[in-house]
């Protein structure tokens, strides 16, 4: 890529119930066509990872977008509205479901598109990823980054907003899947990611795990302890290759 | 880990923050990924003025928050004493 520019705002998407919610678009420069890819934030809400994250992607050739999961508990900041989420016991599954397919819509409307749309998700939005690729369709290819909670030991810690193990939609889950995950993480832990690759193996799904010794959890972070930068620079690397192999 | 446990508990007093100084009326008390600090996880209280409005945040490390408890206790059992 001789030339790296790139666009970047704050627009606006149809989400669930045709709900208007804000979201970070970053596109390369140039006519395109550009694969898509609906990147979901981790809990602590809509931060400037995530939109560092945004960039990055579209630095490599994506038109990315970043959705505010929280926005409908504004106005506010976006770290106040992550702590109103919180207090409220977190976003509904239905809606996140929801949200998700008016992020892709929007990627699919733009004229720069090629029509292809992948998903990214991290921590929370791991699982977020894992079950909006099996519950929608059009999802062309799925990365779910060390989401915890997707396989569920104690049913009690099922909610109204999170009322299903993701791993028992596992069978609608069409898009092949890419898993990255720290070998230190306790949730999902060693034996949790065992048990998800098992299912996906176990159902003839189309996936690839990678899982990272030296590394815990959100290890992409590079602003926090969990940074381990052999690790993330072999994750990002993962990642644009996998979108390259299904979203060209 | 991403956990929604939240702890909650009435309080009566005062913060200030960025607005000045306004009531408070409960504490919200949790263990995860910060916003702000330099942490993995933090112990987060965030001081509010009903269920919704926040109006002081702190983010502090495991180790803080303990010896913040410890000094609550402190300036507490010390502090009663002398005022009985």
């Amino acid at each position: 890529m001789s030339y790296r520019g790139m666009t970047a705002e704050i627009v606006t998407i149809t989400g669930d119930k045709g709900d208007k919610i804000k979201a970070y678009y970053a596109k390369p420069a140039g006519e395109g066509p550009f694969p898509g890819v609906v990147l979901i934030h981790h809990m602590p809400g809509w931060d400037d990872w995530t939109m560092e994250a945004v960039r990055k992607l579209a630095h490599q050739g994506f038109a990315c977008i970043a959705h505010h999961l929280y926005d409908r508990f504004g106005p506010g900041s976006p770290d106040d509205l992550a702590a109103k989420a919180r207090s409220a016991g977190g976003v509904y599954d239905d809606e996140v479901v929801g949200d998700v397919n008016g992020a892709m819509a929007f990627l699919r409307a733009q004229p720069e598109s090629n029509g292809k749309v992948g998903m990214i998700g991290f921590c929370s939005g791991g699982r977020h990823t894992f079950l909006a690729s099996s519950r929608l369709g059009g999802v062309d290819a799925a990365v779910n980054c060390w989401g915890g909670n997707i396989v569920v030991d104690d049913p009690t810690q099922l909610t109204p907003q999170r009322p299903v193990a993701p791993i028992d939609l596992t069978d609608g889950l069409k898009a092949p899947l890419l898993g990255l995950f720290g070998n230190e993480d306790k949730n999902p832990s060693p034996e949790q990611v065992n048990t998800l690759e098992a299912k996906l193996k176990a159902c003839g799904k189309s996936y690839d795990f990678h899982r990272y010794d030296g590394a815990g959890h959100a290890f992409f972070a590079a602003e926090r302890p969990a940074y381990r930068v052999e690790q993330a620079n072999d994750g990002w690397q993962k990642v644009y290759a996998f979108y390259r192999q299904h979203l060209a | 880990m991403c956990s929604y446990i939240t702890e909650k508990t009435e309080i009566f007093g005062s913060a200030k923050g960025a607005g000045g100084w306004s009531n408070v009326t409960a504490a919200h008390v949790y263990f995860d990924h910060p916003f702000h600090a330099s942490l993995d996880h933090a112990l987060s209280i965030d001081f509010m003025s009903g269920d919704t409005t926040r109006k002081v945040a702190v983010e502090m490390s495991a180790e803080s928050a303990r010896a913040l408890v410890a000094s609550i206790l402190s300036a507490l059992e010390s502090g009663e004493k002398e005022h009985a």
